[in-house]
């Protein structure tokens, strides 16, 4: 790669933003850069990871593909799995199963609506937020509600196997999977497919509804997963608990150099992007500035990441 | 009615939504006719109405603005320290504090305009970033919610003038300034560039203008509804008005104003959010439990979005 290519590929890019934030922090703080605190910080960039692991294959299928229903879905699985488990470690599978099924069907009607009805991606799940944000308030009353249970909340804070949580093996596992079903199965072709040319795949006979239906699923399911991991990460829950991840899930996968156009990127960036985001986060919160401060930095970044590399082509004749 | 017609202006079903929706909500709420209830709540949904005038311009133009909710929060705070740093309750502190809270608009729309258009950067994501350097500007204004404005300034925005209350005049004037503004030629450029962009763009059209301009108007009208935001609150508050650029996107696409750009009109998107604010005014009256209105609330939304992507398709 020339000199000029390899300052503009998003993934040397956000790999080179986390090795300058890891030492600012550490100039900052000295131990911020230390095993203890990477890890942890580690864990809560798993968390938003799984999250934009959906968020990232919505986006990538195309047509203004976007989920803003991840926040209150991340609610829903951390609710559903909090009150199936309730403290038992018994049940934590049929936990995670409930919060994953439910939260895949949900993301199916969001695929049905923008494929069948053809809502605007932005419409549909900025309509079904509602919709599950009242189903939350009906279903717990205002009451919190449902603890997770000790053996997951081990699983998600405490050291596994090599000195790391289980969750991070947990998001390796699907960082893996979701490089492999990308680029080796024909799911994923047809994923980049209908994202990068909708016309072009149908006429050439894909299924396409068909596949951008499973990926509103699959962005669900990756919701819930990332609620039953949120509720193992602090114990309890409450109904507004997946809110911010909206948008920092859609960032991520912008700093990770996903086209918001579709059919262009990957995982391995968004997941750079995730480390990146917390990790700037972190930085922010290290160095103690008003809210302001920290706000107006962390916008002013946004748009100095847009402009290095989010640059959309100026229009020919 | 045909559907060619409905096609061709689909704000008139948002228009006989509205009229069901006032009548179903007289019957729950008999008082619902009177002046007076009628004035609040004109009051309350004016705010959403004026801001979806302005993101409907946006999204004519192809784009969109997640920062309306940001500036009107700049606004309002920049609006009220003015004020007070002038003092007294004289009507010159109170222009001086609306011009300097309608200059602040008119830049933050500039810089969304120039970022979006000039730079290229993809609306979405570019409004919701400066979203948050708006919102981080008016905590640094004012830290904490306060700082009441002079009485003059809400007396007059509760007042009537010529028999009306002044809210209308308002709205009235934002419904007038979008029917002179249908007939410029700038109008009817916004539809041509969010139709086609290369097609406006092959024609000479020049695209970075038109959208700068429709981000000012954005920004603009997101000034005014914070200045109306601040006669209602009578005083400062740095977290107002988040909900603003969500339910402004709601309220242009049930107007009728497809979210590709190219075809639709602001004044859809007025019936829009009165529609919006009815439905909630409905569901408060009809006596359901409290914990069930904003999933009822979220569900007749999405139905009537639905509905309206339905009936207005290609």
């Amino acid at each position: 790669m020339t000199a000029r290519a390899l300052l503009t590929n998003p993934l040397t890019l956000a790999a080179g933003a986390i090795a300058l934030l890891l030492a600012i922090g550490e100039a900052l703080s000295p131990g911020f850069a230390q095993g203890d605190q990477i890890v942890r910080l580690t864990t809560v960039a798993a968390i938003l990871g799984i999250v934009a692991a959906g968020q990232n294959l919505v986006i990538l299928g195309g047509r203004e593909g976007i989920d803003l229903s991840v926040g209150p879905m991340v609610s829903l699985g951390a609710v559903i799995a909090g009150n199936v488990m309730a403290g038992q470690d018994a049940a934590i599978l049929p936990a995670v199963l409930a919060a994953c099924a439910v939260t895949f069907a949900i993301g199916l009607v969001n695929g049905l609506g923008v494929t069948v009805i053809r809502i605007p991606p932005l419409v549909m799940t900025l309509g079904m937020t509602a919709i599950i944000q009242g189903g939350l308030v009906v279903y717990s009353q205002g009451v919190p509600s449902g603890n997770a249970a000790p053996a997951l909340m081990a699983f998600v804070n405490r050291p596994l196997l090599f000195g790391l949580p289980g969750i991070l093996l947990v998001w390796a596992v699907i960082a893996l999977a979701l490089g492999f079903v990308l680029r080796c199965t024909a799911f994923g072709l047809g994923v980049y497919a209908i994202g990068a040319n909708e016309r072009a795949a149908m006429l050439v006979g894909l299924p396409v509804a068909r596949i951008r239906c499973l990926l509103y699923g699959f962005s669900g399911l990756f919701a819930g997963l990332a609620g039953v991991c949120v509720i193992g990460y602090t114990g309890s829950s409450f109904i507004s608990v997946g809110d911010q991840y909206v948008l920092t899930s859609i960032i991520a996968v912008v700093i990770g150099g996903t086209s918001l156009a579709g059919g262009a990127g990957g995982y391995l960036g968004t997941v750079l992007g995730a480390l990146a985001l917390v990790l700037l986060q972190s930085v922010l919160t290290t160095l103690q500035l008003e809210t302001y401060g920290r706000q107006m930095i962390f916008g002013l970044t946004l748009l100095v990441l847009m402009l290095l590399y989010g640059r959309q082509a100026r229009l020919r004749v | 009615m045909s559907t060619a017609l409905i096609r061709s202006r689909p704000w008139m079903l948002t228009l006989a939504a509205l009229i069901v929706l006032v009548l179903v909500n007289t019957a729950f709420q008999p008082s619902f006719v009177q002046p007076a209830v009628l004035q609040s709540n004109l009051t309350t949904f004016l705010p959403l109405a004026l801001v979806a005038i302005g993101q409907t311009y946006v999204v004519l133009s192809g784009d969109i603005d997640l920062s309306v909710g940001a500036m009107a929060a700049l606004v309002n705070v920049v609006t009220v320290s003015v004020i007070a740093a002038i003092g007294g309750e004289g009507m010159a502190a109170i222009l001086a504090g609306m011009l300097a809270g309608l200059a602040t608009a008119l830049l933050c729309g500039l810089l969304n305009g120039l970022l979006v258009a000039l730079l290229r950067l993809q609306a979405i994501v570019t409004t919701f970033a400066t979203g948050i350097v708006f919102a981080g500007a008016a905590l640094f204004v004012l830290p904490q919610a306060g700082l009441p404005v002079p009485e003059r300034f809400w007396r007059s925005y509760g007042a009537t003038l010529l028999g009306l209350p002044v809210v209308l005049w308002i709205l009235l004037a934002g419904l007038a300034f979008t029917l002179v503004f249908a007939r410029r030629p700038f109008a009817a450029h916004l539809l041509a560039v969010g139709g086609s962009r290369v097609g406006a763009f092959q024609t000479g059209l020049r695209l970075e203008r038109i959208r700068i301009g429709a981000f000012v108007l954005s920004g603009l009208f997101a000034g005014f509804a914070a200045l109306c935001l601040t006669g209602e609150t009578a005083s400062g508050d740095p977290l107002l008005g988040q909900s603003l650029a969500l339910s402004s996107i709601s309220a242009v696409v049930l107007g009728g104003t497809a979210l590709s750009g190219g075809s639709g009109s602001p004044v859809g998107s007025v019936l829009g959010a009165l529609v919006l604010g009815m439905i909630g005014n409905v569901i408060f009256f009809a006596g359901l439990p409290f914990a069930w209105q904003t999933l009822v609330q979220g569900v007749i939304v999405l139905a009537a979005l639905a509905g309206g992507v339905l009936v207005t398709r290609r």
